[in-house]
């Protein structure tokens, strides 16, 4: 009788979604390691906008810990903080805040490590890309932080079409990848509509795409993949869709069964993981993450959103690095979840 | 007929123009001169960060001063090793918004901060001595910004003021600056003396737009990189012009060195932004007799060491060791100079005509 309500509810559910969700994808069974991040007392995590591993299975959380605050200057206002990077050992435990009172740390968007252990993070409010080796020395940058910020804010944003410049201007960029050249490819984002490719000494090399909803175009760009063979797959979460390119940013492919795209993860083996990520204000819709293969089939499903442990408040992020092991980070429970799927 | 051509053109090239206007020098001939930057000149305690470096500036001790753009603007202070000594003036009511750290003969520290229009002279040891320009009451609330027209400039207050430099004689010369366009005198007591220019800006000699830095020279001459017009400006001590420098592109930042054979050099710095094609033709710093002539030039722009961020200040103590902070790069580099590769054409030749104008 109990699977038959499920069952029932279940088809309530699928009828009531839109077309993507249409493709029956099997359940991943999974578990969610309770506590799997321990702080020192006094320490939170705020939303989170990005969790990462290292070769050495250390976890990256860049967090929002609170809002930046806005100082009152001679004739301009100065914003300052707002966000942390905090590792953690390979069992969860504390081990040191990075880069503490970083000029472009405001608004965690997203942390990743790339394939030589250096610590990528991505703020969207200081519109930067900042590269620390794994001494956690800044290495390179990318964009630079506004000098002030405008009383009465100013909206949105968005410079004209939302196309970006042709250089390392961001407007809210979200995320960061490398080919195996490793070319950077930075998702701009959620104010600029775009792609930006620059070489592995951060000369910029091209941009694509601008605020539409053809191919190749984007509502937004929240999260970025690029696999072995350089093609990149870019999540145009407004558009409930992935966009797949080749390195040059030509359109490829579109995947439109996985809903609200909001963080992608691509392991080695080329297994794609994306989160269908519930809307901050709705836990009543959408939230589980997809496995896909490259052909954008979707090959299992976990998760919904909601509150508890094996549910997501809007994941913005995920680590993939051991495949049946991933890190999740939520803005909207504030905290990572450590995931074993069986 | 001919000037309707030339104004379709000067308008055309308006529309073709990036955001930020970038000269490119018209100097032509100028040898190249090596340099090596040793790498992490710097080293900071664990756990410690620069911001934007945009100030940086050597005592007769060789210590290092870099004022900076952190979460909060900072004053650290290195030794000649580029090892951590100390920071000063921690959370200090004067900092807000770095722009210049200057330091005189007699080892004080001179901080220029564009966020509280306040300029303040630490001893040796970080005591503050005298404070010039006043910080806005926060009673009175945010700022709009931008904000309207710029109200008259004032004799003991800035507006986003950029830069200090002081005569033989002590006399202290601002500046002044992002939104007053004036050069102005005071001497050794802070006492108003003179000012070149106004809140507005303008084109003639002795107009400026943007002041962005200046030095004296030991003459007492005041040079000023007046870098929105694209040159620099010789004032004499009382601040009328003497002559302006047309040649070397957009002029960020210059410095003129210590001893009895002074060099100026002088920063094409390429701009914040890096639009496609301002790394081809900006981003070079010359070396040059105070007579003008040039003598040479070093440095491209580019993300990583050597490459320069928007070189936004140089120390130059030592003519043949440049200290140059970085805006974008976060980064304090120390350029180690030789002497130029030989050959080469004319050192300092114009491209279109005598650079220099009486």
């Amino acid at each position: 009788m109990k699977k038959a309500v499920y069952s029932l509810f279940a088809g309530v559910l699928i009828a009531g979604a839109p077309a993507f969700a249409q493709q029956i994808a099997p359940e991943i069974l999974f578990d969610s390691v309770p506590n799997a991040l321990q702080l020192p007392a006094g320490t939170y995590l705020g939303e989170v906008g990005g969790v990462a591993t290292n070769s050495h299975g250390e976890i990256f959380v860049y967090t929002r810990t609170g809002h930046p605050t806005v100082s009152l200057g001679s004739s301009r206002p100065f914003q300052h903080g707002g966000s942390k990077l905090f590792e953690f050992d390979p069992a969860g435990k504390f081990v040191r805040e990075i880069g503490k009172d970083t000029y472009a740390f405001n608004y965690a968007a997203q942390v990743r490590v790339d394939s030589k252990d250096n610590i990528w993070v991505v703020d969207e409010m200081s519109n930067m890309v900042m590269k620390f080796d794994p001494q956690f020395h800044v290495v390179m940058l990318l964009g630079r932080k506004a000098e002030n910020i405008a009383i009465p804010a100013r909206g949105g944003g968005g410079r004209g079409d939302a196309s970006g410049q042709p250089t390392d201007l961001f407007n809210r960029p979200t995320d960061v990848a490398w080919d195996a050249a490793g070319n950077i490819f930075v998702a701009d984002g959620l104010g600029n509509a775009r792609v930006a490719k620059f070489d592995k000494d951060g000369k910029f090399v091209k941009s694509w795409g601008k605020k539409g909803t053809g191919n190749g175009e984007f509502a937004n760009v929240r999260s970025i993949a690029v696999d072995a063979d350089g093609d990149v797959y870019a999540a145009d979460g407004g558009n409930k869709r992935i966009q797949v390119f080749d390195n040059n940013g030509v359109f490829k492919t579109a995947f439109t069964n996985v809903g609200n795209a909001q963080a992608l993860c691509l392991t080695t083996n080329n297994v794609l993981y994306v989160s269908d990520s519930n809307p901050t204000n709705d836990i009543d819709s959408g939230g589980e993450i997809y496995r896909m293969s490259l052909d954008g089939a979707v090959t299992g499903k976990l998760g919904r959103a909601g509150k508890l442990l094996k549910e997501f408040g809007t994941v913005n992020a995920i680590d993939c690095r051991g495949e049946n092991t991933l890190y999740v980070g939520e803005v909207g429970n504030l905290r990572v979840q450590k995931l074993i799927l069986h | 007929m001919q000037r309707f051509l030339a104004l379709t053109l000067a308008l055309a090239a308006l529309a073709a123009a990036p955001v930020i206007a970038q000269r490119k020098a018209t100097v032509e001939n100028v040898p190249e001169i090596p340099f090596t930057s040793p790498p992490n000149f710097l080293k900071l305690p664990p756990g410690e960060y620069l911001g934007e470096a945009v100030a940086v500036a050597t005592n007769s001790k060789g210590h290092l001063f870099v004022y900076h753009r952190s979460s909060a603007t900072r004053l650290f202070e290195f030794d000649a090793q580029g090892n951590f000594v100390k920071e000063i003036g921690r959370g200090y009511w004067g900092f807000e918004f770095a722009h210049s750290v200057r330091v005189d003969k007699n080892d004080n520290i001179w901080t220029v901060d564009e966020g509280t229009n306040m300029i303040t002279k630490f001893s040796p040891g970080g005591k503050v001595l005298m404070v010039l320009g006043y910080r806005p009451p926060a009673v009175l609330g945010a700022v709009q910004y931008p904000a309207g027209p710029n109200p008259p400039a004032e004799k003991y207050t800035f507006c986003r003021p950029t830069d200090v430099a002081w005569d033989p004689q002590g006399n202290i010369f601002i500046s002044d600056g992002y939104c007053n366009n004036r050069v102005v005198k005071y001497d050794k007591d802070g006492r108003f003396l003179a000012q070149a220019g106004s809140e507005k800006a303008g084109k003639e000699l002795g107009e400026f737009s943007l002041p962005h830095a200046l030095q004296v020279d030991a003459q007492g001459n005041v040079w000023v990189a007046d870098r929105s017009n694209n040159r620099y400006q010789v004032l004499d001590n009382n601040l009328k012009p003497i002559r302006e420098i047309t040649n070397l592109g957009t002029a960020w930042t210059l410095c003129i060195s210590a001893g009895p054979h002074q060099y100026a050099f002088f920063s094409n710095s390429n701009p914040n932004g890096n639009m496609p094609g301002t790394w081809d033709v900006t981003g070079e710093i010359y070396k040059a007799e105070l007579d003008g002539a040039v003598l040479g030039k070093f440095g491209h722009p580019g993300k990583l060491a050597p490459g320069f961020q928007v070189v936004h200040m140089m120390d130059c103590r030592n003519p043949n060791e440049i200290i140059a902070g970085e805006i974008e790069s976060w980064r304090v580099q120390k350029l180690i100079l030789r002497p130029p590769a030989a050959g080469g054409g004319t050192p300092g030749k114009d491209a279109d005509g005598p650079g220099e104008r009486q």
